[in-house]
């Protein structure tokens, strides 16, 4: 009866996206303000019902109906409760659910809550909204029915599988989905201004919250995820430019492009053909991460089952939405005006070059994922992996970190070469000491890329607080305080990614129980091995004791059995210090009784994600403030009236 | 020069749609073949595998007749399935050595009492290195190696039974 | 439950495919002298592992993964060149087991690609700001 309900559920919500497309249409071309009236509670509508209709799907997770076929194959009654609920989205179907649960919700909150956009520019915004709704609940609908039935009803379910029983699967799916497809609104809206024309300043004014709100969310997500495959896949790595791990970082990068791009045509009346195309941008690469996941052109270890006939599907969608939004950018921005001029040394360069180098970025990206496929075509096998993207993104990258040390630093409009140069004296020396430093420390034992990722992280770290010198402190707006902890997160983040990849030590020991192991400062004792029994797992725990000048600390490095199916995974023992982190793997039993382990010992390895936290804190900040001042503007506004 | 730079994105983006189209509709090729086909063998001399047969060293399969080098574990599921088209190889006249991967005796000869012996010789490769200088990706492979030495046409996976003509012809070609 | 199937075989070993051996001597096993050990390091993150879905032999617990790591090393311990070592697996395996693109003609347009775009952008910007200062 549920999985009927939400069936149903979704069909009404498809229909409403249908009439919410053509009343919006009709509307506009017609100039039928009654019908127009009736688009925005059908976006809301919809919005509900998508809402249920994923709601549903999660009660019959957590309910264990395995009459249902999406959990009898995906779900196991034995599951701990966060897992059944988590599960829900752990496979192809349901995720295509929030998918399309999380365009129908963000559409409803545009019908809902945005007031400042012109009334037909709305129109169209949900009027596009609904278009690209529409292909994605067809693709559920016909391909993907989440809510079908099996019959007879198997006893259990399949679904168990070890790795997806981690917290981790609870928050990183929903927050990059929020993400992910929150930027359709982006999309959206780019759709709406070019049908009616309106590219301009109060256009971005209403566009940037959502654009800051979808990006906040893709940041948190893909930090989630980076952590969650460290400390899950037992050998230290944090990011491997795996091509789905790309799919999430591509949407990421036009979304930073645009946020910047917004801003400046929303205060500057600048850049209105590039926000423009960063908007389709952010959404269509969206919408090819989920085409390279869910089609098996590529291999990855992330990939859902190949199926061919819904990777046509969604190629089918692709082509329909990011060929028709980037034919009609092509047809309309012609008529759309160039906005007000700037000089060469002014905040708008270098916001052009932020944009552009996070483009190129962008587009390299894009490039070496798809380059084996490119190859395949001509019968040669290649691979591209983090050998190529490090060595080209990082460069690009260390780059764009001085443009985004520099910028807030400069004028909008024009400014002297000279006053510039002399803002960024502090930052300059701290450079150069740092250079001096990291090479005293460590000349010739690192690479170039993490040495200089060093140098740039410190001295951009200082100057992304300049903005705040000599500034009444009280009375700086909460955005700029956004600003300012967003690039220094960024800062902080390089600072860790460089830190990693220069001191790192790493440690292969066999060892016997009584065993002492020295490394980068740390005495490491193998106190036993004991075997354990969880839910649905055994394992054999090592108990060690690891010190460093002080009392010991006893960590438990496991090695995990699951019965079905039979896996065996590696729960890696993380012990955190303000100056970096230990992590220790247990392995295999070898000759002699001795146990395989590796240890690393990763200074400042947290500062990755701790940055990335801090870049979606001060977006916070920044939607926050703006928001705030939009409050206090209206506000006063009525009470002069 | 804008005109251009307006359209750029729109025609890319129907170069990828056509390159997406076309990794949907090729065949998923993820195996990995041998580079060294057409090479001649790398050289190797390699300790007993079994306990009823000789060990197996590279000179010995440039002998001047067509021969097949098999390889496999006794701890690979499909190469037991192989067996049955190894031994119809064998009855048919075809001289077949192998190279028994990361094993051990023991396991070799129990796994050739069971599954039936159609080896003239095996070599023990306890390290992959033979198996690597090959350029194999895995168990089981099966190699069609010339009277010279030469490696002339790689098999990957079990020999299943309509495979068989087809590894006699390139034995025969071979010659 | 197929969403990370072939994740989990990353750290998993699939009981049916074990072999009963222990790994290789240098398998998991650093080469006393770090230099070295750092040199074979960096060789083994841009080796490919052939029986894994997308990970280097650094970086995986299969077995041949485990192989190839000992002989890298062991040879890497004899001189020979890290280079020398990823040309003769080119050899056997062609380009896809290295992760790290090789100066052959198919890989041409990689290498090219950061220039062009950068190239790209650049005449961008000059469009840019070259109007701006006609105005």
């Amino acid at each position: 009866m549920i999985a009927e309900t939400g069936l149903a559920a979704l069909w009404l919500a498809a229909s409403l996206a249908l009439l919410q497309l053509v009343l919006a249409l009709v509307g506009l071309k017609g100039d039928k303000p009654d019908l127009l009236a009736a688009v925005r509670p059908a976006a809301v509508a919809q919005g509900v019902l998508t809402a249920i209709a994923f709601a549903l799907l999660i009660t019959l997770f957590m309910r264990s109906d395995m009459s249902v076929l999406l959990v009898a194959t995906n779900s196991h009654s034995a599951k701990p409760w966060l897992y059944k609920f988590a599960g829900t989205w752990g496979n192809h179907e349901g995720s295509m659910l929030l998918w399309v649960t999380v365009m129908g919700v963000a559409g409803a909150a545009v019908a809902l809550f945005e007031r400042a956009l012109r009334r037909d520019t709305h129109m169209a915004t949900l009027g596009g909204q609904a278009a690209i709704s529409l292909g994605f609940y067809a693709f559920l609908l016909f391909s993907s029915n989440p809510f079908a039935r099996i019959s007879p009803a198997p006893a259990d379910g399949q679904g168990l599988n070890p790795l997806l029983q981690d917290p981790g699967l609870a928050f990183h799916p929903p927050t990059l989905y929020l993400g992910y497809v929150g930027l359709s609104v982006a999309f959206s809206f780019a759709i709406g201004a070019l049908l009616t024309r309106q590219v301009d300043a109060a256009f971005a004014r209403a566009m940037r919250p959502w654009v800051l709100g979808a990006w906040i969310l893709l940041t948190l997500g893909i930090t989630a995820g980076s952590y969650w495959a460290y400390y899950e896949l037992g050998w230290g790595g944090w990011w491997f430019w795996d091509p789905v791990e790309n799919a999430s970082l591509m949407p990421w990068l036009a979304a930073t492009a645009l946020l910047h791009s917004v801003t400046v045509l929303a205060t500057r009346d600048a850049l209105r053909a590039w926000t423009v195309m960063l908007a389709v941008v952010a959404f269509s690469m969206s919408m090819v991460g989920t085409f390279l996941v869910r089609s098996g052109i590529l291999t990855s270890v992330h990939a859902f089952a190949v199926d061919p006939e819904r990777g046509s599907f969604i190629l089918g969608l692709l082509a329909l939405y990011i060929g028709g939004a980037l034919a009609l950018f092509g047809w309309r921005i012609g008529a759309v005006r160039e906005g007000a001029p700037f000089e060469l040394v002014s905040r708008e360069t270098l916001l052009v070059v932020n944009n552009l180098l996070l483009t190129v970025i962008l587009g390299l990206v894009l490039i070496g994922t798809l380059y084996p496929l490119m190859t395949e075509a001509f019968g040669h096998k290649v691979s591209v992996g983090a050998p190529y993207f490090d060595r080209i993104a990082g460069p690009i990258a260390l780059a764009l970190m001085i443009a985004m040390a520099v910028g807030p630093l400069v004028r909008w409009r024009r400014d002297q070469a000279k006053a510039v140069s002399k803002r960024l004296l502090a930052p300059l020396c701290i450079a150069l000491l740092l250079f001096g430093l990291v090479s005293v420390l460590a000349w010739g034992r690192i690479g170039i890329l993490p040495f200089l990722g060093l140098v740039v992280a410190g001295s951009v770290g200082v100057a992304s607080l300049a903005p705040l010198w000599k500034r009444n402190l009280r009375r700086t707006p909460l955005f700029t305080y956004g600003m300012v902890i967003a690039h220094l997160g960024c800062a902080v983040s390089l600072g860790g990614m460089a830190s990693d990849s220069a001191f790192t030590v790493e440690k292969l020991v066999a060892a016997r129980p009584g065993d002492t192991i020295e490394t980068a400062g740390w005495q490491i004792r193998l106190l036993q091995i004991q075997p354990l029994a969880g839910d649905n797992w055994t394992a054999l725990q090592a108990d060690m004791d690891v010190s460093r000048n002080g009392a010991p600390v006893t960590i438990h490095p496991q090695s995990r059995f699951f019965a079905s199916p039979p896996t065996t995974t590696s729960e890696a023992a993380l012990l955190t210090r303000w100056d970096g982190q230990l992590y220790v793997v247990l392995g295999e039993e070898v000759e002699g009784g001795r146990w395989q382990l590796r240890i690393w010992w990763k200074p400042f390895v947290t500062l990755i994600w701790l940055g990335g936290i801090m870049i979606a804190l001060g977006g916070a900040l920044a939607l926050l403030g703006r928001e705030r001042r939009g409050w206090l503007m209206k506000w006063r506004a009525r009470a002069a009236a | 020069m804008r005109k251009l730079l307006i359209w750029l994105p729109l025609v890319l983006f129907l170069g990828f749609i056509a390159l997406f189209a076309s990794g949907l509709f090729q065949p998923d090729d993820r195996i990995i073949h041998s580079r060294l086909v057409g090479q001649p063998l790398p050289a190797f001399n390699l300790p007993a595998a079994a306990s009823d047969r000789p060990p197996l060293a590279s000179s010995q399969l440039a002998a001047g007749q067509p021969r097949l080098l098999n390889i496999f574990a006794s701890w690979c599921v499909p190469c037991a399935a192989e067996a049955p088209q190894l031994e119809a190889l064998r009855a048919a006249g075809v001289p077949i050595d192998a190279i028994a991967i990361r094993d051990a005796r023991a396991d070799v000869d129990a796994f050739l009492q069971r599954n039936g012996n159609p080896y003239a010789r095996i070599g023990l490769d306890a390290r992959s290195e033979v198996q690597i200088a090959l350029g194999s990706s895995g168990v089981p492979e099966t190699f069609v190696i010339d009277g010279k030495g030469r490696i002339a046409y790689q098999h990957i996976g079990e020999i299943r039974a309509d495979d068989v003509p087809m590894i006699l012809d390139r034995l025969r070609s071979a010659q | 439950m197929k969403y990370l199937v072939l994740l989990f075989a990353l750290i998993a070993a699939p009981l049916s495919a074990q072999t009963a051996l222990p790994p290789a001597p240098y398998a998991n096993q650093q080469i006393a002298d770090p230099a070295l050990e750092r040199k074979a390091k960096a060789l083994m993150e841009t080796i490919r592992c052939l029986t894994c879905q997308s990970q280097s032999i650094a970086d995986s617990n299969a077995s041949m993964a485990g192989d190839m790591r000992s002989q890298i090393r062991e040879r890497i311990m004899a001189g020979e060149h890290p280079e020398a070592i990823r040309a003769w697996l080119i050899t056997r395996y062609g380009d896809w087991v290295s992760y790290e693109p090789t100066a052959a003609p198919i890989l041409w347009p990689l290498w090219a690609a950061p220039l062009v775009l950068l190239g790209l952008g650049v005449l961008l910007l000059r469009g840019r700001i070259k109007r701006k200062g006609r105005a």
